[in-house]
């Protein structure tokens, strides 16, 4: 493997600026190092090599300077590139090429970031282990009998398996935190409209947030600083200045937490999470005391009721969005033989294109949304929305970030949670109130368990995307990285 | 909550037009009640006078000056249809014989 691949974010961009390496030779390393490993990874659905290497090219002649220019990048399979196919791993859109760029593509392309590839995931991003990826699953370089997290197990797999130093995910239920968690990379979901959804392929829209993947506290934050800001093609998209989370999480490598009050919530003890997890989580915390922190318990009491109103939400929003899906103006087109209606086209097409975890969520929104059925799904799941943003709120009264594991277990073993869907569900658990919510949530490594990687989740109030990056970087200087055993 | 049925399951497929195979309306009928019986839950909690988020940013009408600015061009719209007909989406006939 090249050195190239190895160095972080924030190491590629000092040298290429400096001209000790060339932006086309990073580029060509990451590239030779997908083309070594992709057939065990699977961690892409589509390699862009010559687009990527294009816009090294401009980097090396001067023609774009910035904080990542000439850092490559691979984007999630849910985000539009122009030209470049985009199917959100479903068969519907299977050799789609979007005729334009979503704002955060724009974005990493006007940084002069040369984009390698698009990502695998689970099925319009809908699923916490990419098993429902229309193309095959990914792998988890840690174990590749495992799952690499869901639904963007491709973008954590990629950082994972050294095949991009950077990944661009989108998070409605904790899609960028679990991923991140199970493969001990870094993954942030930013306060809810700081982050564009525009040219973002929608699963729920009050919900989903793009967001940085990477494998440093620092290098997160200089993609989330890339892609952050308003958008007024967003209607959702907040018109105020991002914090500076890149002064944050530097600030917060420095290792002195003195004065901040961490919060662990009473409610999510005793949920059944793993010994290892739960040791883990109790190790680093104990680190982040020593750092200067405070603990205090504070209590959400209908944080326990955020996964039941996540899967009426969710699903609800998405049997609209996936309406769009019909056959008629672009992707696939299933039973136009002459001999059938345009209804009974639309519905061919549907059952053809679409996966099982898709069908179900499909099914479950309608039956939610359904006359006689509103009230008491769909109408309570908001109320209850309304009751978690208010435990948050109160929390942040007392405690400057709540915080928890990630995920309730390790990365489990493919196939082992699929034939019961609401098992697969449990995945989202600690992730699932700050969607519903709004606020930012970030996952940093925090240690292993039986040999695998253990997720530090750390949620902050709306806007204070800074204040989380300065406690992860606190607990990346406390606890290190974690690599994987070599591919 | 009544249990769901595989009729209803049927039912719910049709208004989603989602034409789903015998064997998937079995397997859908017995995990769709597995998940709306973790899901009623929710209707333990929210009172009457609690009002319902739908969004956690307040959402605004969002305008801009009405002067005409470049969009997709034809070509570019209809470079994914499955089928075009002069400038146009081609779609199956809408009718039934009987219609």
């Amino acid at each position: 493997m090249s050195d190239l691949t190895k160095l972080s974010a924030a190491a590629l961009s000092g040298m290429i600026a400096k001209r000790e390496v060339s932006a086309v030779e990073v580029a060509t390393a990451h590239l030779d190092r997908i083309t070594a490993v992709e057939e065990r990874v699977h961690a892409f659905l589509h390699v862009d090599r010559e687009g990527a290497l294009a816009a090294a090219k401009k980097v090396d002649d001067g023609e774009i300077t910035g904080p990542l220019a000439g850092v490559p990048i691979a984007v999630k399979d849910v985000v539009t590139t122009k030209g470049i196919p985009t199917t959100a791993a479903s068969k519907i859109l299977e050799g789609w090429k979007p005729p334009y760029d979503a704002t955060i593509v724009e974005r990493l392309k006007a940084a002069g970031m040369p984009i390698l590839g698009k990502t695998n995931m689970d099925e319009f991003a809908m699923g916490s282990s990419t098993e429902y990826s229309a193309y095959g699953p990914t792998n988890n370089p840690w174990d590749l009998g495992r799952i690499p997290g869901g639904s963007g197990g491709g973008s954590a797999a990629a950082l994972a398996a050294y095949e991009a130093p950077l990944a661009i995910g989108t998070d409605t239920g904790g899609s960028i935190r679990q991923p991140g968690a199970v493969t001990g990379t870094v993954g942030a979901k930013p306060t809810y409209g700081g982050t564009s959804r525009y040219g973002l392929i929608a699963f729920s829209s009050s919900l989903d947030t793009p967001g940085p993947c990477a494998r440093t506290v620092e290098d997160t934050a200089l993609l989330h600083a890339v892609i952050a800001g308003h958008d007024p093609r967003d209607s959702t998209s907040i018109a105020q200045p991002v914090p500076d989370v890149v002064a944050a999480a530097r600030r917060g490598l420095q290792g002195d937490l003195t004065g901040v009050k961490l919060g662990i919530v009473k409610e999510f003890a005793g949920d059944g999470s793993e010994p290892g997890v739960v040791a883990a989580f109790k190790e680093s915390l104990e680190a982040l005391v020593k750092l200067g922190a405070e603990v205090v318990e504070v209590s959400c009491p209908h944080f326990q009721y955020a996964l039941p109103a996540y899967y009426l939400i969710a699903p609800s929003e998405c049997s609209s969005n996936l309406a769009r899906f019909d056959g008629v103006r672009y992707g696939l087109r299933a039973g136009d033989d002459g001999q059938h209606s345009l209804e009974e086209v639309m519905s061919l097409t549907r059952e053809a294109g679409f996966g099982p975890e898709v069908k179900r969520r499909i099914i479950i929104g309608t039956y939610a949304l359904s006359s006689g059925y509103y009230d008491a799904y769909y109408g309570q799941a908001q109320k209850v929305r309304t009751l978690i943003t208010r435990d948050f709120e109160a929390a942040f009264e007392k405690v400057d970030v709540l915080v928890s594991p990630t995920t309730p277990f390790v990365a489990f073993p493919f196939g082992s949670r699929t034939s019961d869907p609401y098992q697969m569900y449990l995945a989202d658990l600690f992730t699932i109130p700050t969607n519903l919510y709004g606020g930012p949530a970030i996952s940093v490594p925090c240690g292993l368990s039986e040999g695998l990687p253990v997720g530090f989740q750390i949620m902050a109030p709306t806007l204070a995307d800074d204040r989380m990056y300065r406690v992860a970087g606190a607990l990346e200087s406390a606890v290190g990285t974690f690599t994987p055993p070599a591919l | 909550m009544a249990a769901i049925s595989r009729e209803e399951v049927a039912h719910l497929a049709r208004l989603s037009r989602l034409a789903v195979t015998e064997e998937e309306l079995d397997r859908f009928a017995g995990q769709l009640d597995v998940i709306l019986q973790s899901v009623a839950r929710v209707g333990e909690v929210a009172a009457e006078d609690i009002p319902p988020t739908s969004h956690s940013v307040p959402l605004t009408n969002v305008y801009r000056d009405d002067v005409p600015q470049p969009s997709l061009t034809q070509d570019a719209a209809l470079s994914g249809a499955p089928d075009a007909y002069e400038g146009r989406f081609r779609v199956p006939r809408i009718l039934d014989e009987e219609d």
